[in-house]
């Protein structure tokens, strides 16, 4: 063993050159720079000057800091009680399949199902997993032990979906969440004939979300291109296997079987696929709206070279858009439709979203930056205009 | 046992990625999947700022050992604090601890606890337990220090007629002092146990500098195994005394480690076992950096105050998880053993054994050791 060895050779050669007389600081790296520009501003924001991104960048800190400042035992009270909710649905919905040879007993234990299945996936655990409740020290609420009631297992996701969509959000080239692999979401991605089948994949994949998802989160063209190792691939695949089975036994054979007691088996059956596919279109809708609808941003490579603080904020305010609505739909959208302000500071705690966007759309405002918000259809809408739209070949304006 | 686990196994097919055990909850708040908890049962208070508290434990609590302690997790603000508390229960019955509020999470758990609260635990541990086989005991506790003692004494005192202890305590004033008239109650009741109440605010502190003081209390002293549990400064005196008696009065070691030796006796410092809750590593201040350990990894590293951890680690080669680098992922995030951080972000210095930190955007404030 060269355990002792490595202890001497470590304490006597530091590595971070504490022994100097001045105190080094190098910058963190990933720490984006206080002050500078980008090689290019995206034209949304070539007006602002280098001091104005610098002050905006310091308004939005302020915000931040005025929320941790503020959260506390309340907001431990509300994912605990939304999580009681959720819980207390899904049991519900459950129990009442049971007896889902009645048709009323069918629509109902359907719809508390499909309910509490939306609680689960969106405010509940994409929240949960980005580490918006890590605050706590709960470790039965935390993004490092929360697994999730969709295909994909929730350490997959985290990593492309915390790491890589949130840090290049809109990037084209470096975030995949533009069109996924899958669909052509932006004028700079080369068109090709399997374009024209956009609007057909795209209807597809809303009631198989969790599906698609769950293949995306295997990285298989990093994979193709050697990015991405055998021996990581197999455990993705191993991972994602045993979630699958898992998830794939409790809603098509555990809960059916357990209904045929009551003669009501095949209905059970229907009632969690329709379940899983109602929150999948609901899903995919929402997501949808985050950063497709019209008025959205995407970015170059050359645009986050050199990029400040202030210039990273800039990107995800005009690279996000949100919808508008009411208490209800915002807490059904896991807070996504705060999707600006979520993107701005991913860790906040969800149900602290509503507060922040008067003030964010206001910085938007002063400084003369788009804020996209609509109602959830015209967001759809404009999505799914998006969607048919690159189907066919053409170029930026 | 074994049935409930298989049947537990079964019901995790219609509850995962729940456990059921995340379902029971919902019932009764004790069932977690993963963190051990308690239910209170009893708040009494003792003395004007301390309070004894009875809880139920879940599943997966050890019953504890007269003398041991255990962590308590406690909430403020949302936030979990955890800090650990001797259990003043005898062994065998349900556990409590006693606490005073000296701090922030023990003044809320004195003030704020109520029945039906929930407490987050950790198994009893620790070796401050009654001796294997009978022996004359001689307790010297300071202040709170009396809680492990006190559950050795309700252990052994009613229960043993062979008993034979003496207890020291020390206290500021008859009113601050815990479990006061319980202790005259036992004294009365069994002659073999022996009370000496030391009121600090009367006579000043317990002089250790000289064994005339103990002498004066308890002759007989130097034969008992001590226990003690006190303040650092209280501590630190008994082991002075136990060590300067045992220089003075060389002998064989061997006779003298001989459970139950007879002959002539002189104080061994083997005799005095002592409990203290300070093992934490003391903080450095502002931008100093530390020594960094991991302790899976087995490498230690001098860091200064500036660079994060994943950083550091990483130089020394350490296989650490990674993610955004910038703050907002938390894919980095390793178990705090001991130490304290500074956010890099925001200044602010924290850390508690156990917390998740974010080694990206956290430095070392002081010697740090992580759980890789």
């Amino acid at each position: 063993m060269t355990a002792i060895s490595d202890r001497t050779a470590a304490t006597t050669k530091s590595t971070t050159g504490v022994s100097t007389d001045k105190p080094v600081t190098k910058p963190r790296p990933g720490a984006l720079a206080a002050s500078g520009r980008p090689t290019v501003r995206p034209p949304a924001a070539a007006h602002l000057s280098d001091e104005q991104v610098a002050e905006l960048g310091r308004e939005l800190d302020a915000i931040k800091d005025e929320i941790l400042a503020k959260r506390g035992a309340s907001d431990a009270a509300y994912i605990r009680r939304v999580i009681k909710i959720q819980r207390g649905l899904e049991i519900a919905g459950r129990a009442t399949l049971l007896a889902s040879r009645n048709k009323a007993a069918w629509v109902t234990g359907t719809s508390l199902l499909s309910l509490a299945k939306i609680l689960e996936n969106m405010e509940i655990g994409h929240n949960i997993l980005h580490g918006q409740w890590d605050w706590m020290r709960d470790p039965d609420i935390h993004s490092t032990t929360w697994e999730w009631d969709f295909v994909t297992p929730a350490r997959s996701w985290q990593h492309t979906h915390n790491d890589l969509h949130h840090r290049w959000t809109n990037v084209v080239g470096k975030d995949n969440d533009v069109g996924y692999n899958l669909l052509r979401m932006d004028e700079d991605q080369p068109w090709t004939p399997r374009a024209l089948g956009n609007p057909l994949y795209n209807a597809i994949l809303a009631p198989i979300f969790e599906w698609g998802i769950a293949v995306y989160d295997l990285e298989l063209v990093d994979y193709k291109e050697g990015r991405k190792s055998k021996e990581a691939m197999t455990r993705d695949l191993k991972a994602l296997g045993i979630k699958a089975l898992k998830q794939f036994t409790k809603d098509y054979a555990a809960t059916p079987a357990v209904a045929m007691l009551t003669g009501s088996g095949k209905q059970a059956l229907m009632g969690t696929l329709t379940a899983n596919a109602v929150r999948n279109v609901w899903a995919h809708a929402v997501i949808f709206c985050g950063h497709f609808p019209e008025g959205t941003d995407t970015f170059t490579e050359e645009m986050v070279e050199g990029e400040t603080r202030g210039d990273w904020y800039v990107r995800q305010m005009i690279g996000s858009a949100n919808i508008s609505g009411s208490k209800f739909m915002h807490i059904m959208t896991g807070n996504l439709s705060h999707q600006i302000e979520h993107h701005l500071f991913p860790d906040l705690p969800s149900n602290r979203y509503g507060e922040v966007a008067p003030k964010v759309q206001e910085i938007c405002k002063r400084y003369g930056l788009p804020y996209t918000t609509g109602p959830l259809l015209k967001q759809v809408g404009s999505s799914w205009a998006k969607v048919f739209k690159l189907a066919l070949p053409g170029k930026k304006a | 046992m074994i049935r409930l686990r298989k049947l537990a196994r079964a019901a995790s097919v219609l509850t995962t990625p729940l456990a059921p055990e995340d379902i029971l909850a919902l019932f009764d708040p004790v069932f977690s999947a993963r963190q051990l908890r308690g239910v209170v049962t009893k708040v009494v208070p003792e003395t004007a700022d301390s309070a004894t508290i009875h809880f139920r434990p879940g599943r997966g609590w050890k019953a504890h050992k007269a003398g041991q302690w255990a962590r308590i997790g406690v909430e403020l603000d949302g936030v979990r604090h955890w800090r650990s508390y001797s259990l003043s229960a005898p062994a065998g019955e349900d556990p409590a601890i006693t606490v005073s509020d000296v701090g922030a999470v023990s003044g809320v758990l004195v003030r704020n606890t109520r029945p039906g609260d929930v407490l987050f635990l950790a198994p009893p541990q620790g070796d401050f337990v009654l001796p294997e086989h009978p022996r004359p005991l001689l307790m010297l506790t300071a202040g709170s220090g009396i809680t492990p003692v006190m559950s050795m004494v309700r252990t052994l005192v009613p229960h043993r007629p062979d008993a034979d202890v003496v207890l020291i305590h020390s206290a500021r004033r008859p009113e601050d002092s815990i479990f006061r008239e319980e202790l005259s109650e036992l004294a009365d009741q069994f002659p073999n146990f022996r009370v000496t109440h030391w009121f600090t605010g009367e006579r000043g502190r317990m002089d250790f500098g000289s064994a005339a003081g103990l002498d004066s209390l308890c002759p007989d002293w130097r034969r008992r195994a001590a226990y003690a549990c006190g303040p650092e400064g209280f501590l630190d005196d008994a082991e002075a005394l136990w060590a300067a008696e045992a220089a003075a009065h060389p002998k064989n070691p061997k006779s003298a480690r001989a459970e139950g030796a007879t002959g002539p006796f002189a104080a061994d410092p083997v005799n005095l076992i002592i409990e203290r809750f300070n093992t934490s590593l003391l903080g450095g201040e502002g931008h100093d950096g530390g020594l960094v350990t991991f302790e899976a990894s087995d490498r230690e590293v001098e860091a200064d105050g500036d660079t994060p951890l994943l950083d550091v680690g990483e130089d020394a080669g350490v296989l650490m998880p990674s993610g955004c680098r910038m703050g907002i992922c938390h894919s980095c995030l390793l178990p705090l053993r001991a130490g304290q951080v500074r956010d890099l972000r925001t200044g602010e210095v924290h850390g508690e054994p156990g917390q998740l930190i974010q080694t990206c955007v956290s430095a070392a404030a002081g010697p740090v050791n992580l759980e890789i």
